[in-house]
């Protein structure tokens, strides 16, 4: 059902002076879910983006929000939105308390329910103690923070942020990394990055855009799945059924000669024990590693093969 | 239309937010001041030279307004400059972009904004006039009619200062671009005292009229005279609306 999706794009295409940047890009959002949008700067993570949050027109494919048609209907459709674009869009003049309230009545919150709104943004963005002061006169952490108030002020359906921790010190980019989990909690989230962990960490989705295309797309199931698999090489190793019988393996897989992959029982580590075995067994173990995830693969083989002249820019 | 009040309100709290915006209002009504005052000391001086005008609120105010209008030529293109090329600058623009407001509500909102402090400009121009109402009885209608001349030479010069920046994500190219533009219609309008009428076509063509009934500043010539006429007031209308609908098809035109 289409409907159920709280957001989708369909076939999605962007040209930049009559050169295709983006092609064929499908993605859907379900409610309560976190879409984390992964790829080397300059895939077009920004220009999928801003294609979804309705600042740029796509060449080609449609864009529904909460079943409305961001191209026939955007005043409806930009109502269920909060946007954070790469750049957090703020007003330097501005104290915090006056640019939330522009937020707000841009975003047509009634009079009557716009400063619990402003106060309520700034409570879930640790904002109250600075309502007074200049934007321009915040820290990076602040001014991103206020960038994520100003998404969230209207309470929308979907929560676009592009880049959310690009530029941030590592303490700032605990706090806010802490506020978007927070924030995942109540709304659906398109969250981009060219940082694995970032995304492993947040998303429940994940898709890796690598020069305009879609490359790779799993949910956090498949990932977890896929995760946990040990190498392990032996030189003198007994048959494949004398390991699967050794105590807290789940799967097993004969892979080559000397060679498998071995996954232990959900949330177990049987390395050590695994070594001891073999070693008091005489089987010769010559390799124990824990296999990439095929999301680390696939993330590495984008990164390694990147050449930045054939990429589009941001 | 809300998108289109808050984009309004917004527009005016930063101009009057800014000391670019102040600085404009005072060094506006410093020039109006002294040439007020020294357009006063030549009729004390000269008071034979009023009998070619029809009385004092037409030496004092239609002067004055002229005047301000040529101050204009160089302070609305700085006051509009930053309007839309500034947000592209920093970013902001995504913010009005992603909002559901439309791109017609951007403009219009923007267009309100700055017209609320240039309507400040205007009144506090049309008060230096109006002092002299302590000491000799003044013509009203002259000075009203001069001072609406004003207001809408004010809103041609930010439609097109609109139309310029939305044009750039520079703001002082799109300073240069509308004062470029606002010179030419200020040239255009001075052909128009030229007495030329060449024939093209076995047709007599009178150049000077056509000059005058192209640019804004010749329509604004009747208004200081003391006559309002619906055909003026109309052009003004028309002009304001072509350079706002031209800034919201660029607008457009980016998203796409």
């Amino acid at each position: 059902m289409k409907s159920d999706w709280l957001l989708s794009a369909q076939g999605l295409a962007r040209d930049y002076g009559g050169r295709r940047v983006v092609t064929d890009i499908d993605l859907r959002l379900a409610a309560g879910n976190v879409l984390g949008v992964l790829g080397p700067n300059g895939a077009g993570k920004t220009t999928i983006l801003r294609m979804l949050a309705g600042t740029l027109a796509p060449s080609a494919g449609r864009v529904a929000i909460a079943g409305v048609d961001l191209a026939e209907r955007p005043r409806a459709a930009k109502r269920h939105l909060g946007y954070l674009p790469e750049r957090p869009p703020v007003y330097p003049e501005l104290t915090v308390d006056e640019y939330l309230r522009f937020a707000a009545r841009l975003h047509d919150i009634p009079r009557a329910r716009r400063a619990a709104a402003v106060t309520a943004a700034k409570a879930d963005c640790g904002l109250i103690e600075v309502g007074q002061r200049l934007i321009g006169a915040l820290s990076k952490g602040y001014a991103q923070r206020v960038g994520l108030a100003q998404a969230i002020v209207h309470r929308p359906a979907v929560l676009i942020l592009d880049e959310p921790t690009a530029g941030l010190d590592p303490s700032q980019l605990i706090g806010v990394r802490e506020l978007i989990g927070r924030l995942a909690r109540e709304h659906s989230v398109i969250i981009s990055s060219h940082i694995l962990g970032e995304i492993q960490a947040m998303a429940s989705h994940v898709v890796i855009i690598d020069r305009g295309r879609l490359a790779f797309s799993a949910s956090r199931e498949q990932l977890a799945a896929d995760a946990s698999w040990l190498e392990i090489g032996l030189a003198h190793g007994p048959d494949t059924a004398t390991l699967a019988a050794l105590p807290e393996v789940a799967d097993i897989r004969h892979t080559g000669d000397g060679q498998w992959l071995i996954r232990a029982a959900a949330g177990r580590d049987i390395r050590t024990a695994l070594a001891e075995r073999a070693v008091a067994e005489g089987w010769g173990l010559h390799t124990l590693v824990a296999r990439p995830t095929s999301l680390e693969e696939r993330f590495m083989r984008v990164i390694s093969s990147g050449d930045d002249a054939e990429r589009a820019p941001a | 239309m809300t998108g289109a009040l808050a984009i309004a309100r917004h527009e005016s709290t930063r101009l009057f937010a800014s000391p670019l915006a102040w600085a404009l209002l005072g060094f506006t009504q410093l020039l109006a001041g002294l040439l007020f005052v020294m357009s006063l000391t030549d009729i004390s001086l000269n008071p034979q030279h009023l009998t070619d005008y029809d009385g004092v609120s037409e030496v004092v105010g239609a002067g004055l307004f002229r005047f301000v209008t040529l101050v204009l030529l160089l302070v609305v293109p700085l006051l509009t400059m930053r309007a839309f090329a500034e947000e592209r600058k920093n970013g902001t623009l995504e913010l009005l972009l992603a909002a559901p407001a439309s791109a017609t509500e951007l403009v219009l909102g923007k267009f309100v904004g700055v017209m609320v402090y240039l309507s400040l400009s205007c009144l506090l121009v049309g008060a230096l006039p109006a002092t002299l109402t302590a000491f000799t009885p003044l013509d009203w209608g002259v000075i009203a009619a001069g001072l609406l001349g004003l207001w809408l030479v004010m809103a041609a010069f930010a439609a097109v200062g609109l139309f310029a920046s939305a044009l750039t994500r520079e703001p002082t190219l799109a300073a240069v671009i509308s004062l470029a533009a606002l010179m030419l219609l200020w040239l255009i309008y001075a052909v128009a005292s030229i007495d030329w009428h060449p024939s093209v076509f076995g047709h007599t063509l009178d150049i000077g009229r056509i000059a005058g009934g192209i640019s804004p500043i010749g329509h604004d010539d009747t208004l200081l005279r003391g006559l309002v006429t619906s055909g003026d007031v109309l052009y003004f209308v028309i002009f304001v609306l072509a350079f706002l609908a031209l800034a919201i098809v660029r607008l457009d035109a980016e998203r796409r």
